[in-house]
């Protein structure tokens, strides 16, 4: 005989995340899925494979240092880019969890507002800056400081400080979540013993806020090392990604084994990183920075 | 020796260094954010025949470009439909799943918690291959239908975080009350579960729209041949050269990505004003 059905029963909550569950499956755990078996398919010119299973993919890519290198400029850009983010993003948290400004929802706003902005013309808008006829090339060459425009687009900087425009937000608002978390008595208990400003902020203030501090460095460099549209458009061939290899090597080459090995490649390096994170401070520090 | 009360009076100058100082980083930083926005809006009045500075003077000639540029006008329409299909669906399907999440103990509830924000997590670039792969693998073409499902997949993980904030606050007894006067399920859901949600709702739904309306490496693998989104259009655009229409385009672009959800806030604002002034004794405690 059937079961009754309870106030919370579990088959009604299955049945309500069936959607959702649904959608998962075939559209990120399946692909995932598909795409590591796809790695051992034989590559036979562009746009054809067949189904002969062959370690080649794996073996071209674990031997040629080509890709290695690839991999090693991803990680370091994206491991730059995150401490940049660290380092310039707690100031501003720090600023509108202190500030006594009566109009503190400004500043948060302000933060949110690049999110609606879309992130292609956030990243383009870097060239009216730094370009030849960008704000900076034009006022000094007006001001008389160079006779000729800098090169300070299309290279490795310019890379960066286009993830770092992008990232900055997600960063000031893990720190900041954190940071409101903080029990506001424990700094003034602090005070009361006699710490300085100084003491209060590295002894309670600090420590409480890194949890934040860890996602927002996970999430920045997850989301950098990832990262396909910026070095497309700032930087040069030399300074591609990861992201842009794949792309290249999907779309351009049509060489779809080995385009999904380097997918493979990148989801296991960062996961990894994703891995050893949540092994140490679990998944919820993220889980309120996403929901702001 | 120092005295103490001058040491107390250096440390507090010290102090007040150390606000200033993160003051001004914090200045540099919204500077550093809205600086490139501005520059663009700035240039896309610019009279000059080239996309930079120096300006040669005030001229809304891009925009009247930008209005008979056929192939950005598509584009727009295209990412305009593609949106609000996805917002519809990601929130309607979002919200269940947090009302799932939140009120029910079922097994594997952690695990799907974890699975629901995985979307977020992982690069765009590697759902973008997984997802043709796969589609190659059983031999279907890319449909706008895959599109539209994959947006709302990238869509999820927000419009659930967002509702499962708001749904934790309210609590259980209101649909149990209403349950226990012979209510039905949906209609308890519907008539109190729902209308405490609506802020959650609105805000989901919105950040829906812009997450598909801004949606750039996923759509450039996903896109069924010849359709262009607005950020796959600009970004052939472009491939050529930064052009004054380009940086017209981004600012209408700026308009209605900014423009609609704070539009959303003061509307929702209003409401609750409105509302408030029409239940004056309710919400007085």
């Amino acid at each position: 005989m059937e079961r009754r059905w309870t106030l919370y029963d579990p088959r009604l909550a299955w049945m309500l995340v069936a959607p959702v569950l649904l959608l998962l499956i075939f559209f990120l755990v399946l692909p995932i899925a598909v795409m590591a078996a796809y790695t051992f398919f034989t590559f036979v010119t562009a746009g054809v494979e067949t189904s002969a299973l062959t370690t080649a993919n794996w073996h071209e890519f674990l031997t040629d240092s080509y890709y290695h290198g690839f991999l090693l400029k991803t990680l370091r850009v994206g491991a730059m880019t995150a401490l940049l983010c660290g380092v310039l993003g707690y100031f501003p948290a720090y600023f509108i969890w202190a500030t006594t400004f009566k109009h503190k929802w400004l500043l948060l706003l302000l933060l949110i507002v690049p999110f609606w902005i879309s992130f292609t013309i956030r990243t383009f808008s870097w060239i009216n800056i730094l370009g030849e006829q960008g704000v900076i090339n034009v006022a000094l060459l007006k001001l008389g400081i160079i006779n000729e425009p800098l090169p300070m687009l299309y290279n490795e900087g310019a890379v960066i400080l286009g993830l770092l425009h992008f990232l900055l937000p997600y960063m000031i608002l893990n720190v900041y979540v954190s940071l409101e978390g903080i029990d506001r008595t424990l700094i003034s208990a602090a005070r009361s013993m006699g710490c300085t400003s100084a003491q209060a902020f590295r002894e309670v203030t600090l420590p409480l806020s890194l949890p934040g501090l860890a996602a927002g460095l996970l999430l920045c460099f997850v989301l950098a090392a990832g990262s396909y549209v910026t070095p497309q458009l700032l930087g040069s061939g030399r300074d591609a990604l990861f992201g842009n290899l794949i792309y290249d090597t999907i779309m351009g080459e049509l060489n779809w084994p080995m385009g999904a090995t380097l997918s493979i490649v990148l989801f296991v390096v960062l996961g990894f990183f994703a891995a050893i994170y949540t092994r140490y401070m679990g998944m919820s520090q993220i889980v309120k920075g996403l929901a702001g | 020796m120092m005295g103490v009360g001058r040491m107390k009076a250096r440390r507090k100058e010290e102090g007040r260094w150390a606000w200033r100082l993160t003051g001004f980083v914090t200045l540099c930083v919204y500077i550093f954010m809205f600086a490139p926005i501005a520059a663009t809006v700035i240039l896309s009045f610019n009279a000059s025949m080239f996309g930079g500075f120096p300006m040669t003077g005030f001229s809304l000639q891009w925009y009247a470009k930008l209005m008979g540029n056929e192939q950005v006008l598509t584009a727009f329409r295209t990412s305009l439909w593609i949106a609000l299909v996805t917002a519809a669906a990601t929130t309607a399907i979002g919200v269940v799943t947090a009302f799932a999440l939140v009120r029910f103990e079922f097994r594997g509830k952690q695990a799907l918690s974890t699975l629901v924000i995985l979307p977020a997590l992982v690069p765009e670039t590697i759902l973008g291959v997984g997802l043709l792969v796969l589609i190659k693998a059983v031999d279907q073409p890319r449909t706008m239908l895959l599109l539209v499902l994959g947006h709302i997949m990238l869509a999820v993980p927000y419009v659930v975080l967002i509702a499962q904030a708001r749904m934790v606050g309210i609590r259980r007894v209101y649909e149990e009350a209403a349950l226990s006067l012979g209510a039905s399920r949906f209609s308890s859901f519907r008539e109190i579960t729902l209308p405490l949600l609506i802020p959650a709702v609105v805000g989901g739904a919105l950040l829906a729209f812009t997450i598909s309306f801004d949606n750039t490496s996923a759509s450039l693998f996903w896109r069924p041949a010849g359709v262009e989104t607005m950020p796959t259009q600009i970004l052939s655009m472009l491939k050529i050269s930064i052009s004054p229409e380009i940086n017209a385009l981004g600012t209408v672009m700026i308009l209605v990505t900014v423009g609609i959800p704070l539009l959303g806030g003061l509307i929702l604002q209003s409401l609750t004003r409105l509302k408030r002034r029409g239940q004056p004794k309710e919400e007085a405690r």
